[in-house]
């Protein structure tokens, strides 16, 4: 099922110190019909080969310490999140599960065995996309109710200094921001702000 | 008596030291625990163990329990700090041909002088710099970050990356950053390679920060009551060993052969001491409180220190009592009071009003808080900066 929504383009970059290991993997990922992998062995230039090949995928060890510099890159604005895989060495079926129902984005992989590669990045890209979206409609929940609040403050300031009723207040702040070419938010924003200075 | 087991998640750096010896001299043992040290090779991983349940508690960067509990990046997991596991201790270092350059224009830097070593910068026509710190949600990058904010006009831009510690001083020797933010031993280590100098140490920008803390699931905690008290009870009696100075060369030796740090007693011993060498050719100075393990009321978590983080990382204005909540002065009461550890009468205090040491209302009648004064001189009170 997921099958269907993988690209075969997929650009995947591969973290890993052992050469042997690194080539393993990365004949392992051709083999499962993706050739866009690069596998990155100097491992201080871990933000540079992100920022150049902007890969959908980084495929790391649970135990590279280079995490950190992962998490990092992802925190700062201007890099786009990305889904990152982590295989460990020994095979731990608990560490697995708590990581899938703590829905951390990341998959862990048991022991990472070859034949099982492909269907972990998808699961892994899948998972991280229903993340993020759930993550993308969060934000925006929030984002209306601070809104919604503003807009309920920005109203009983207006209903008090012009002594109106609460649908009239809006259709006021309404009309204001549809003759200046604003939204009604950005109005109740601007009215909170000079309310706070002049307070 | 049967031992508890507890797993406890830790990074082989020189602070990790209470955990270390509560389990070697056996402090924990008294408290019927069997402290598990387990070595992470990496913050990400040590809070992906801890929140998935793998770990019951962990030494972590202070800004890591308030960024989890309020969800501000990575995995989001109510986490609480049970207590502080050690202040200060971090340093800040250039690169030896930045401080070369910087001493040919005439404008050497003065150790530990934080704000003028902003205008050295500025005055040598040095315009950006890029400074490695350990993890994002650390203590190093929210001293680097106020120093910078408020060290005057952005005149400086700056990259921060963040470098596994361990390969700090690679990471500057291959001109890969030109400075970092980092805790002991790997900066002495990067002074010992004569590939940086040491400029300021954490304390420059603020004088008590809380650096590590000891923390757990909040649910693991309300489960627990008995293995949280005993814990914090273990490391407690280990931090003050630690901080009685008659202890301080026997403690040095204890770490250095213990399994879980890996370092040599000569990597270990500026941290310990206090006695840092800013350059290899230099003679160690004596750094005041440079790392503080239970002096002053190290240990207690102010809650204002967990408010103080959670404005600088950037939380909204109704997050910062929830980020309050999980530094746990209510545990440290109940659990170390009856045990005559001295408590204070407040559980916040204005960050940064302390220019002096200063003595305080407390249980037992001798509490001598150590400054805490920022380097600019503001203060910080519950969610407002003056």
């Amino acid at each position: 099922m997921l099958r269907n929504h993988m690209r075969e383009d997929l650009s995947i970059l591969v973290v890993e110190d052992n050469p042997e290991k690194a080539s393993q993997i990365t004949q392992a990922l051709n083999a499962a019909g993706w050739s866009d992998v690069h596998a990155l062995g100097q491992t201080a230039r871990l933000d540079q080969a992100i920022k150049s090949r902007q890969p959908d995928i980084v495929l790391i060890d649970l135990a590279n310490p280079d995490r950190d510099t992962l998490e990092h890159l992802s925190q700062v604005s201007d890099t786009k999140a990305r889904a990152v895989a982590m295989f460990v060495d020994h095979t731990d079926p608990d560490l697995t599960q708590a990581a899938l129902t703590a829905g951390v984005s990341a998959y862990v992989v048991d022991g990472l065995q070859m034949n099982r590669i492909r269907p972990v990045i998808e699961t892994a890209i899948a998972r991280f996309q229903i993340m993020k979206q759930m993550q993308s409609e969060l934000d925006a929940a929030k984002r209306a109710l601070e809104d919604r609040k503003t807009i309920d403050r920005a109203k009983g300031i207006v209903m008090r200094r012009r002594g109106l009723s609460e649908d009239e207040a809006y259709k006021l702040m309404r009309k204001t921001a549809m003759d200046q070419g604003r939204k009604v938010i950005d109005v109740a924003q601007a009215l909170v702000t000079a309310a706070d200075l002049l307070s | 008596m049967m031992k508890t087991v507890l797993n406890c998640g830790y990074v082989p750096l020189v602070d990790c030291a209470p955990l270390i010896i509560a389990q070697e001299l056996g402090f924990a043992a008294e408290e019927g625990i069997d402290l598990n040290l387990v070595q992470q090779p990496s913050w990400s991983a040590l809070r992906d163990m801890l929140a998935l349940g793998h770990l019951d508690a962990a030494q972590m960067l202070s800004p890591m329990p308030v960024a989890m509990s309020l969800g501000l990046g990575g995995l989001s997991a109510e986490i609480d700090a049970l207590m502080v596991l050690s202040v200060n201790g971090t340093v800040f270092g250039l690169s030896t041909p930045l401080a070369q350059k910087l001493r040919a224009a005439d404008h050497a830097p003065a150790f530990g002088q934080a704000a003028q070593l902003h205008k050295s910068l500025n005055a040598a026509g040095i315009n950006h710099l890029r400074i490695g710190v350990p993890f994002h949600f650390s203590m190093h990058r929210l001293l680097l970050e106020y120093w910078l904010a408020e060290s005057g006009p952005p005149d400086l831009s700056v990259d921060i990356v963040a470098v596994p510690p361990p390969r700090m001083s690679d990471a500057i020797s291959r001109n890969e950053i030109d400075a970092f933010w980092v805790g002991e031993p790997w900066g002495s280590v990067a002074v010992s390679r004569e590939v940086a100098e040491l400029v300021l140490p954490g304390s420059a920008i603020w004088a008590f920060a809380p650096e590590k803390v000891l923390a757990a699931r909040h649910q693991w905690i309300e489960d627990h009551p008995t293995r949280v008290r005993g814990l914090m009870r273990a490391v407690h009696q280990a931090a003050r060993w630690l901080d009685t100075s008659t202890n301080k060369s026997l403690a040095v030796e204890i770490l250095a052969r213990s399994e879980h740090l890996n370092l040599a007693p000569d990597l270990i011993d500026p941290a310990i001491s206090g006695q840092l060498s800013p350059k290899a050719e230099d003679l160690p100075t004596q750094i005041d409180r440079f790392l503080v393990f239970n002096k002053h009321a190290a240990n207690f978590p102010w809650r204002s220190q967990a408010a103080w983080i959670a404005e600088r990382i950037g939380a909204a204005a109704d997050d910062i009592a929830k980020a309050k909540a999980c530094f746990r002065t209510d545990l440290y009461r109940n659990n170390l009071g009856p045990v005559g550890v001295d408590l204070p009468g407040a559980s916040e205090k204005i960050e940064g009003a302390m220019r002096h040491s200063t003595a305080v209302s407390s249980t037992r009648g001798h509490m001598i808080l150590a400054p805490d004064a920022f380097f600019d001189g503001k203060t910080y009170e519950n969610g407002t900066e003056k």
